[in-house]
């Protein structure tokens, strides 16, 4: 089995050798650097477009899918050499977006054969890019209390109702909601998940200007839409499984981010650069994220092994969530701190990165609903 | 490729550990040897190398059962959760890795007696209060074909029983690792009762004869066969503090669903039940970093130092964060000697310093991670 993985490093370091424009391979992570995807996409250089098309026909942007619905259908193993490879060339990945974190593990799950092959390949392409229409203004930590409503009209839904904090709304082709089409059922028995064309008539978005400077979330109404009845995924008013499916991998992949910030290079190491790292608080409080940093990489990794071998459970996605995103929010201090005044302009990336990476403890769930989560899921303790 | 999972054969021997340890070194057997004012439970000692647990990091060839490093990790944090009192680290991991650097028939033959559990080592290092093997001033001077040694140590853990000593002293070109017996003429040992009921003596070395046999690899060159060492010693003391955390934390989620007041569980309240998750996750954390560091020694020792002193730090860091939280949520009853918390509190102390504080091994990491 070592020989064949052997084989295979060599084969995909060969073809990123190949295939791996130069541009690409400078280790970028910032918003815009890794293609997006979707029809409104501006791609920022022909060598981003070249690459996610080389990537696509390979199925290298979504790794470890089936080859049917645009993977590789690469194994766990096979996944983290690509990612390896990948990291040793510099390279960027060659497309992110919700589909592929978030709706697409749902849909591999409780989709229909005919949804995946609709619904997936072009995620796999970056043809299509979707939005996640879960908040509402009066359904945050609550989330289960969503009141944007779903009449049945026999071969369609009648949508009203308004969604927040919808990342890239005003970017997206598509959004996944959580809808209310059952007013008598109990609050979680009640919800369907749509899938919702947002060119469709009656739905409009508004930006949201955050304390970053930076509108990344949108508000989201739906003015009357009508949504077809086979763009449901799962059973009708039993959307909840699928939400809370897909809500562990979000957590999952937000527990991350902080970590792929900085590549290969250590805070510490990049910190030194800007001369203030011989401050002994600072470079006490750095010493300690390095650690911490180590260690939530090696129990990410550890988590991902255990998923692979049958022993994980969901609920360890709140321990993620929680543990990472307070990670990132330290590195974020830390960096700003790093930087001192110069990093208090707004033509510096760092201050709306830093301002940015507050919300990661508040979307995807608050770190309090994650402690509430483990300590009645995984500790057992009572109500 | 490595997975950061245990293996099959490692969750077996993890099972049948906490099944004997349970039965024969719950804390109910430190308390006992402690209120009989001793340190050691040779009968203790004799059953585990039966089980071919002393003889873990011995080869074969030499009689041991040559299970790894992470095997070794899994016993001492088995053994951390009930704070079995052994001299496991010191002569299974420390001396067991220090003698197998070495391609002697007499290192062989001390290989052979710790897989027998015949032999106790301790490790003598420390001359300051803090760990630094770079820093120390007990001299081996020439003397004919052989050295004599003069000078102070501290902090030998085990010191007070064991039988044989690997000390660290310095020579004309660098640092020298002897092994020599206690009760060397010259030597002079005070055991002192520590805070976690365990032994760490003083010792004192008045021209202590020791010959060219007695340099455990070359003059010296110590660190060739200390840093492997060391190192399996560090991963060692971090799982048993992992698994020290595991029990504090176990009994002290055990009391949230049992403890009540205001005329409800105190596990309800929300205040106690993210304090507990929030200890959980570090607990978590800590496992990974472990298990890491097992691999590392195994795979790659070369290159296990990081893995190690991430290992170490995160380790001593959530043992401190389990006990003083686990004294906290049992309210008065945790500060009561009959309750056993105290023991987990005081053993998570002396293990923060033992091979390395987490100020030592903070600079290690940043070291190696460029800054």
């Amino acid at each position: 089995m070592n020989d064949d993985l052997a084989q295979f490093r060599a084969e995909i370091r060969a073809w990123l050798e190949q295939n791996c424009p130069q541009e690409m391979r400078d280790g970028a992570v910032g918003e815009d650097s890794t293609c997006w995807g979707g029809k409104n996409w501006n791609f920022t250089s022909d060598a981003q477009k070249t690459w996610l098309e080389r990537c696509a026909a390979k199925g290298y942007t979504v790794p470890t899918w089936p080859v049917e619905y645009g993977g590789a259908g690469m194994n766990r193993d096979q996944e983290k050499i690509w990612l390896e490879e990948l990291a040793t060339i510099n390279g960027r990945l060659p497309l992110q977006s919700f589909g592929i974190w978030m709706l697409g593990p749902a849909l591999l799950h409780f989709g229909t054969h005919e949804q995946k092959l609709h619904y997936l390949p072009p995620i796999a392409r970056g043809e299509i890019r979707w939005c996640q229409g879960y908040s509402e203004p009066g359904a945050g930590s609550d989330l289960a209390s969503v009141q944007t409503k779903g009449e049945d009209k026999g071969d369609h839904w009648l949508v009203n109702g308004q969604k927040i904090w919808t990342s890239y709304a005003d970017k997206a082709d598509w959004i996944f909601a959580l809808i209310r089409t059952d007013r008598e059922a109990k609050k979680h028995l009640g919800i369907s998940f749509l899938l919702i064309d947002m060119t469709s008539p009656g739905v409009s978005t508004k930006p949201i200007r955050l304390i970053s400077g930076k509108s990344p979330f949108c508000e989201t109404f739906f003015d009357n839409v009508e949504v077809p009845k086979h763009q449901i995924v799962g059973t009708e008013n039993r959307g909840w499984d699928v939400a809370k499916y897909l809500l562990t991998h979000e957590r999952e992949m937000i527990s991350g981010s902080g970590l792929l910030a900085g590549g290969s290079r250590s805070l510490g190491a990049i910190l030194a650069e800007s001369g203030n790292l011989d401050e002994p608080v600072l470079r006490s409080d750095v010493m300690r994220h390095e650690i911490d940093g180590l260690a939530f990489g090696l129990t990410l990794e550890r988590y991902k092994d255990q998923a692979e071998a049958g022993t994980g459970t969901g609920d360890a996605s709140a321990m993620l969530k929680y543990y990472g995103t307070e990670l990132n929010k330290r590195r974020q201090e830390l960096i700003m701190a790093g930087a001192g005044s110069d990093a208090l302009t707004w033509d510096d990336e760092r201050a709306p990165h830093w301002l940015r990476s507050k919300a990661n403890s508040i979307e995807g769930g608050t770190s309090e609903v994650m402690l509430s989560i483990i300590s009645r899921r995984i500790l057992g303790l009572p109500g | 490729m490595t997975k950061l999972i245990r293996s099959e054969e490692e969750i077996m021997l993890a099972d049948a550990a906490r099944g004997y340890l349970d039965e024969a070194a719950p804390v109910a057997k430190l308390r006992a040897l402690r209120d009989a004012g001793e340190a050691h439970d040779p009968a203790l000692w004799a059953e585990m190398a039966q089980m071919g647990w002393t003889g873990v990091l011995v080869p074969e060839e030499a009689g041991g059962s040559d299970m790894g490093h992470a095997a070794a990790c899994v016993l001492a944090e088995e053994m951390g959760k009930t704070l079995a009192p052994t001299p496991f680290l010191s002569t299974a991991v420390i001396a067991a890795t220090a003698l197998r650097q070495v391609a002697s028939a007499r290192a062989k033959a001390a290989l052979a007696k710790i897989a027998e559990g015949t032999v106790t080592y301790a490790l003598a290092i420390d001359e300051g209060s803090k760990f630094d093997p770079e820093a120390i001033d007990l001299v081996a001077e020439k003397d004919g074909n052989g050295f004599r040694l003069s000078g102070q140590k501290r902090f030998v853990v085990d010191g007070g029983f064991a039988d044989r000593l690997l000390v660290l002293a310095r020579t004309e070109g660098g640092v020298t690792l002897f092994d020599i017996p206690a009760d060397a003429t010259g030597v002079t040992r005070s055991a002192k009762p520590m805070i976690d009921s365990r032994d760490a003596a003083e010792i004192t070395f008045d021209k202590v004869e020791a010959t060219g046999e007695d340099v455990l690899g070359t003059v010296d060159d110590a660190m060739a066969v200390l840093k492997p060492a060391l190192e399996a010693g560090q991963a060692a003391l971090a799982a048993e503090l992992t698994g020290l955390a595991a029990g504090a934390f176990g009994r002290t989620v055990g009391y949230l669903k049992e403890r009540k007041q205001f005329g409800t569980l105190i596990g309800t309240f929300q205040a106690l039940q993210h304090r507990a998750a929030d200890l959980w996750c570090e607990c978590e954390v800590t496992s990974s970093a472990i298990l890491h560091a097992g691999r590392m020694l195994d795979t790659d020792p070369e290159n296990a130092a990081l893995a190690v002193s991430v290992a170490k730090a995160r380790a001593m860091d959530t043992a401190s964060l389990a006990v003083r939280e686990g004294v906290q949520m049992h309210g008065g009853i945790g500060m009561t000697d009959e309750f056993d918390m105290g023991f987990y509190m005081r053993r998570a102390r002396v293990g923060a310093e033992w091979l390395g504080d987490y100020g030592y091994h903070a600079g290690v990491v940043a070291g190696l991670r460029g800054f």
